[in-house]
């Protein structure tokens, strides 16, 4: 544990940043305190501690071992419909039970199992449960799903395409196709969850009625925050120490690290899975607080924001990651919400809600172009930390050594 | 010389209708040092391709071990690493985001299996094997500094010390004296000489000066085949040598 605290300096400054965070969020909410901040923030900022957490899970993939994996957000969907099936469930049949309490026979187990189903399905038009809600009714096994489900997509997926030597932008290509057709998928009514309908109703936790949203939502804000501070822990274990560096070099030179003896494969497989399970419980997190999920969250386009936050935040750093997703996403919420005033250029009036994409878009190209480190490039300029610029040096400690030209061929 | 360590049998391999190889042997023993010279194209790098794993040869054998008994055609490079062979390439390839002393720990020879990696904790001994090499290879003071702060020799000297850190029973060494100084020529020359002493070394070079310092067997390729072989003054007299490569 010193280790990972020496090895990785921005740790305890983002520990104590986020407690400090978490204590005035506390302070300053409805449920218990002054009542300055309203419950539909606080919800916001649960969520966006969820997202700063997936996004430490792709800079993980993508900043530290170099796979542009456009498919990490349909790992985090399908986390929220594991969790949400249980949500659903288990609150429907409190409402079936409760209504046919009345009745003056005791309903059969079948009768209630029907009458949920038809309450849960009838938008579609089904009145059974699908093959894939059998365990629905089981809170732990809902659990383990989340776990499970993309954790095995991601193994299968990733175990193909690693196998196959499958690198760069075609990877790229076939992650999002995976993501593509997952949420094609589940827009289809037969899918077995609910179509483009989804999953709604998920704010409201089984048998907690009498439990204001304000609470829960100060609830879900603080196990959020944990969990953002365990990924964090748990991911600045894995990219310090050798690990971190063997996936560094896989980055940088894969070729290099397969000749020291170490198996690519193995190390990015390993890397895939475990933050696609990451992306899940930040998944089974977000969604309780979102309230609804639906097929449209799991297109590419989400996988793709993804990584434009972790590219303006700084990859290659886990700090980046949570920064560019906070940043992006809260300011995101902030212009397309119509909180932004309109900007009146006298012959055009720019209006935020449809030009905050194309101010976003040419951020992100800016960012590419001019400061590859990110916002977290920012941090840099304070702490002195930089990285060696031998352009036009000469390469060897004389002049008959090589130059840097010549290096290059 | 009974009992070699590798023995490469009549390999061919084409590239798009051009023989690369065309039915090579060659062999080397446990300790010993090799230089192999021949012009552009010969198939000297292909030939270590072959051996490591990254090309696959259309026909032919790579034998390997004390008794010959593994045939690394078919094995990926990692394992083909893992079984005791270290590269180096041309052009010096170290992971310049990382510091020398991680650069060395990570070629460190231990368990690579990714989980084991993950829990690894470099033991008192590990460290001190890593700082001993760092002073061998000339960088005990740059230890703490990122590899692409090195000067272009000290780049191959750290890739030479990953390849040793590696501790394999071969090491194939691809123009090491490449863009260097006298100064730092010789001192290459004396690391490999020494490495020789414990493990087999295959030197590809094209600088003649070098390989008369290194002072040792001396194969000459052509056209993917071996053209001669035997002590520096013995191939440079040989008129099919002279008249492929020397010559020119």
């Amino acid at each position: 544990m010193r280790d990972l605290f020496r090895n990785t300096p921005s740790l305890p400054v983002f520990i104590a940043v986020l407690v400090v965070f978490a204590l005035g969020v506390t302070v300053l909410s409805e449920a218990y305190g002054l009542g300055v901040l309203s419950t539909s923030f606080v919800k916001t900022l649960g969520k966006t501690a969820c997202l700063a957490l997936v996004a430490i899970a792709m800079d993980l993939v993508w900043g530290y071992t170099g796979i542009l994996s456009l498919g990490h957000f349909a790992f985090f969907g399908l986390g929220g419909y594991m969790i949400g099936m249980w949500l659903m469930y288990a609150r429907t049949e409190l409402i079936v039970l409760d209504s046919l309490a009345a009745a003056p026979l005791p309903p059969t187990p079948g009768e209630i199992s029907d009458a949920i189903a038809s309450q849960i399905f009838g938008v579609v038009g089904a009145s059974d449960f699908p093959m894939v809600w059998m365990f629905a009714h089981s809170f732990w096994a809902q659990m383990a799903l989340v776990v499970l489900v993309p954790g095995l997509l991601a193994l299968v997926f990733g175990w193909l395409a690693f196998r196959s030597r499958v690198t760069g932008v075609y990877l790229s290509i076939l992650t999002q196709a995976m993501t593509l057709a997952l949420s094609l998928y589940l827009f289809q009514n037969d899918s077995g969850l609910r179509g483009n309908n989804g999953l709604s109703g998920l704010q409201n936790l089984p048998g907690a009625d009498a439990i204001p949203q304000a609470t829960i939502s100060i609830w879900f804000f603080w196990a959020s925050a944990l969990a953002l501070l365990l990924t964090y822990v748990v991911a600045a274990f894995v990219v310090s120490g050798t690990f971190g560096s063997v996936i560094r070099g896989i980055r940088d030179d894969e070729a290099r690290v397969r000749f020291l003896g170490y198996p690519v494969e193995g190390f990015k497989l390993f890397v895939f899975v475990l933050t696609a399970v990451i992306a899940a419980l930040g998944g089974a997190l977000y969604y309780p607080q979102a309230g609804i999920i639906n097929p449209a969250e799991i297109a590419p386009i989400a996988s793709i924001y993804l990584a434009v936050w972790v590219a303006i935040g700084g990859r290659g750093r886990l700090y980046g990651a949570v920064i560019g997703a906070c940043v992006v996403s809260l300011l995101s919420t902030w212009f397309t919400g119509g909180q932004a005033p309109d900007l009146n250029l006298g012959v055009y009036t720019v209006k935020w809600v449809d030009w905050w994409q194309v101010g976003l878009g040419l951020s992100f190209v800016l960012v590419t172009l001019f400061a590859p480190r990110g916002l977290g490039g920012l941090v840099d300029l304070v702490s002195h930390r930089l990285s060696p610029n031998r352009h036009g040096a000469p390469l060897g400690p004389d002049t008959g050594a090589l130059r840097e030209k010549e290096a290059e061929q | 010389m009974n009992g070699s360590l590798l023995e490469v049998s009549a390999v061919s391999v084409t590239f798009d209708g051009f023989k690369a190889i065309n039915r090579l042997s060659f062999s080397i023993g446990p300790t010993e040092l090799r230089a192999i010279i021949g012009p552009n194209g010969a198939g000297k790098t292909t030939f270590m391709d072959i051996v490591t794993g990254k090309t696959r040869p259309d026909e032919g054998q790579v034998l390997w071990g004390e008794e010959l008994t593994r045939n690394l055609v078919g094995m990926d490079e990692a394992r083909i690493a893992r079984a005791g062979i270290g590269r180096k390439f041309q052009r010096p390839t170290v992971f310049e985001d990382q510091t020398v002393f991680a650069n060395l720990l990570m070629a460190h020879k231990n368990n690579r299996s990714p989980l084991a990696v993950l829990f690894y904790k470099p033991k008192r001994q590990d460290i001190a094997a890593v700082e001993t090499l760092a002073a061998r290879i000339g960088l005990a003071e740059q230890i703490r500094r990122k590899a692409g702060e090195l000067s272009h020799g000290q780049k191959q000297w750290l890739e030479i010390g990953m390849l040793l850190a590696q501790d394999p029973k071969l090491l194939l060494v691809d123009e090491p004296a490449a863009g260097m100084t006298l100064g730092e020529r010789e001192r290459t020359a004396d690391l490999l000489k020494e490495a020789a002493k414990t493990r087999a070394v295959v030197v590809v070079e094209h600088d003649m000066e070098f390989v008369r310092r290194l002072g040792c067997k001396v194969t000459v390729f052509h056209e993917g085949s071996m053209l001669a072989e035997g002590s520096l003054d013995h191939v440079t007299r040989n008129q099919d040598v002279i008249d492929v490569y020397l010559g020119r």
